[in-house]
């Protein structure tokens, strides 16, 4: 096996894991909170544009990532204020606005750089690589010679863990999602709680969708996110709520959406858009053999207060 | 995982409040955007309905894939299974209607359309068939695995029409076009086939078995509360689960069969342009009732009709469309929602129980 081969591959996995990470740390916090936000592809693709308007505009890609997580935020408020807000249903909710997201994004697009989809030159967001730690043996320059993002993830992940099982604002967001009418009764502000925790999720995926943009693609594509939004969202299941095993299950996915690269670089003449699909087969074989071995929020996805039903 | 859906019909009046909302939050987001909204409005009129060739080869011709998604959508819901996999379970009958298309050149056309429409609706509740068997035996909420099974189909179809399914000269990603025994007839001078009367035959055919038959009563009631249903002990809630999501997959199925037998006669990527989405705001608008979602899945037909006109006369990307579909969906929601807070219902249970009856 050449040894440049499984670098590249082992590069290209965390560079594509870590949007699905970004994404599903920030839909962990929102799920703990009883929300299930199937916007979030949604949210992805406005942070990808975002975060390409927003490097042409501010000609810095630091500037791109930061918009594109106000776009992602934008379109999760829009969820917030139906789901959160009225109390509609999740799933619908959710769809729409993705449904909406991936419109938008492709008109506005449209609009401003013309139908026939001429690739832009972004400033990207170039790797960084860490001094030292890029330098371990196998896997240093994958998980340390990347952009800023894969950092933020990485960060991100113990940090949240921290703030969810270690303090009592953590204790308060999954109490939400758990009991919400006991939470209310102990004085947390339920809604308040959830829609600022899906703020959070959009902003992160919107993050998530400026990495596409800025650190991987090098520009802007419609339907450009193709579902990661999805995948993310299987990757909180897989890594069971906790924020650690949702960075490492993301980094598994990452791996699994760059074995094409890897087949490729082999030489080996397989069918690549069998293996584009295997995130999507590996995110199925994942919940068919996890759910019923863990246990989701007891409040996902149900509306708060309950519909007709006083508290 | 979502709980089972308090699927039921709307009265009227949410439909109507709701096409309002969407058509004033459309024209102000055109406004916003700097585009002319009444050249828009017009373009977008004239394109769908303008002349007969509008109406009958743009406007009902979008219809059908519409209105069988949308049907499928509907007798999902209606059961309370979240089906958001029509996209992926039109694929999966596209590439079989193709494969059957373009291999049975040989038999009469009595036989081979059939067995072209016959065999998209197969696959259709096969690719269903994944997720309901995840449901039913493993407990895996159906949401998220009917959106996954959507990429898997179309990753399958990129992967069809460059490799088993390739035009003979192996040039372009798309198939050859099917033999001429197995594509829909038409009304003549114009585009609009056979399939649109399979739709409206099926549309009419889902309504009596909804409103008359035992299933459809087991199907309202499951939907209405599976628990319920279930201790009532008369009905087998996970049997009408399976019959649901399988006959919304052989539906949805159909709809991609029929594109391809009826308007492409051949297979490509990107065949859809997302009807399996759309589908969901065809059936919410039409209060998941089978007629509504006839009438709703015109109205759509027309929109992505109207669309291109709009397009090219007013400038306005034809993305725009999904935009206005999202704004469809949320506006079926929040005047719904509003309703119930205009008029409290009583208790869920029972609101539930009592709405069984009525279709």
């Amino acid at each position: 096996m050449p040894e440049s081969a499984l670098a590249a591959f082992l590069e290209a996995a965390v560079r594509l894991g870590v949007p699905l990470a970004l994404a599903a740390l920030g839909e962990t916090v929102t799920e703990r909170s009883g929300v299930i936000n199937i916007g979030l592809e949604g949210s992805m693709i406005a942070g990808a544009l975002g975060g390409a308007m927003g490097a042409l505009a501010l000609g810095s890609a630091g500037g791109g990532v930061v918009a594109g997580a106000a776009a992602g935020l934008f379109v999760a408020a829009v969820f917030a204020a139906f789901a959160v807000g009225l109390g509609t249903d999740q799933i619908i909710t959710g769809t729409a606005v993705t449904l909406g997201g991936l419109g938008v994004t492709g008109a506005v697009y449209q609009a401003r750089f013309g139908a026939t989809g001429t690739a832009l030159s972004l400033p990207t967001l170039a790797p960084l690589p860490i001094p030292g730690l890029s330098e371990i043996p196998w896997v240093g320059r994958a998980l340390f010679a990347q952009a800023p993002t894969a950092y933020l993830a990485y960060l991100l992940a113990p940090a949240l863990w921290w703030l969810l099982f270690r303090t009592g604002w953590g204790l308060a967001l999954r109490a939400t999602g758990e009991e919400p009418s006991a939470s209310e009764a102990a004085g947390v502000r339920v809604r308040w709680t959830r829609f600022l925790a899906t703020l959070f999720g959009g902003a992160m995926a919107g993050v998530a969708g400026a990495h596409l943009a800025l650190a991987h693609a090098g520009t802007f594509a419609e339907n450009m996110t193709a579902g990661r939004g999805f995948v993310a969202i299987a990757v909180v299941v897989l890594g069971r709520w906790n924020p650690i095993w949702v960075l490492i299950a993301a980094l598994l996915f990452g791996g699994a959406s760059a074995l094409q690269f890897f087949l490729q670089a082999l030489g080996l003449d397989l069918p690549y858009q069998l293996f584009l699909a295997l995130p999507y087969l590996l995110s199925l074989a994942a919940l068919a053999g996890w759910v019923g071995r863990v246990r989701a929020p007891a409040a996902l996805a149900l509306p708060w207060p309950r519909p007709g039903g006083g508290a | 995982m979502p709980e089972p859906g308090r699927a039921r019909f709307v009265p009227l009046a949410v439909p109507a409040a709701a096409l309002m909302v969407t058509a004033l939050a459309a024209v102000a987001g055109l406004w916003a955007g700097g585009y002319d909204v009444g050249r828009a409005a017009g373009a977008l009129v004239s394109g769908a309905f303008g002349s007969r060739e509008a109406f009958l080869s743009v406007t009902l011709v979008r219809s059908v894939p519409l209105i069988l998604t949308g049907l499928a959508v509907a007798v999902a819901f209606r059961a309370g299974v979240w089906n958001i996999g029509a996209e992926g379970q039109l694929y999966a009958g596209a590439i079989a209607a193709t494969w059957v298309g373009l291999r049975g050149g040989s038999l009469p056309a009595g036989v081979l359309v059939p067995a072209v429409l016959g065999a998209a609706a197969l696959a259709g509740a096969a690719w269903a068939f994944v997720p309901a068997l995840m449901k039913l035996s493993l407990g895996v909420g159906e949401v998220i695995t009917t959106i996954l099974m959507n990429f898997v189909a179309i990753d399958l179809t990129a992967y069809a029409v460059r490799g088993p399914l390739q035009e003979a000269r192996r040039v372009f990603p798309q198939t050859d076009p099917i033999a001429e025994v197995a594509r829909l007839p038409t009304l003549p001078g114009v585009r609009l086939h056979l399939g649109f009367a399979v739709a409206v035959a099926l549309a009419l055919a889902l309504w009596g078995v909804l409103k008359w038959t035992r299933a459809g009563f087991a199907i309202r009631a499951v939907g209405a509360s599976p628990e319920a249903a279930r201790v009532s002990g008369r009905i087998d809630a996970s049997r009408v689960t399976w019959a649901a999501f399988l006959s919304s997959g052989a539906l949805a199925g159909l709809a991609g069969g029929v594109q391809v037998a009826g308007v492409t006669w051949a297979l490509y990527e990107g065949l859809s342009p997302g009807w399996g989405y759309t589908a969901i705001a065809v059936a919410l608008l039409a209060g998941l009732h089978p007629g509504g979602v006839l009438l709703a899945g015109v109205l759509f037909g027309a929109l992505e009709g109207g669309a291109g006109a709009m397009q090219r006369s007013a400038g306005i990307p034809a993305a725009w469309v999904s935009a206005v579909e999202a704004l469809a969906i949320l506006s079926v929601l929040a005047v719904d929602q509003a309703r119930r807070r205009v008029r409290p219902a009583k208790r869920t249970a029972t609101r539930s129980l009592g709405e069984v009856g009525d279709a």
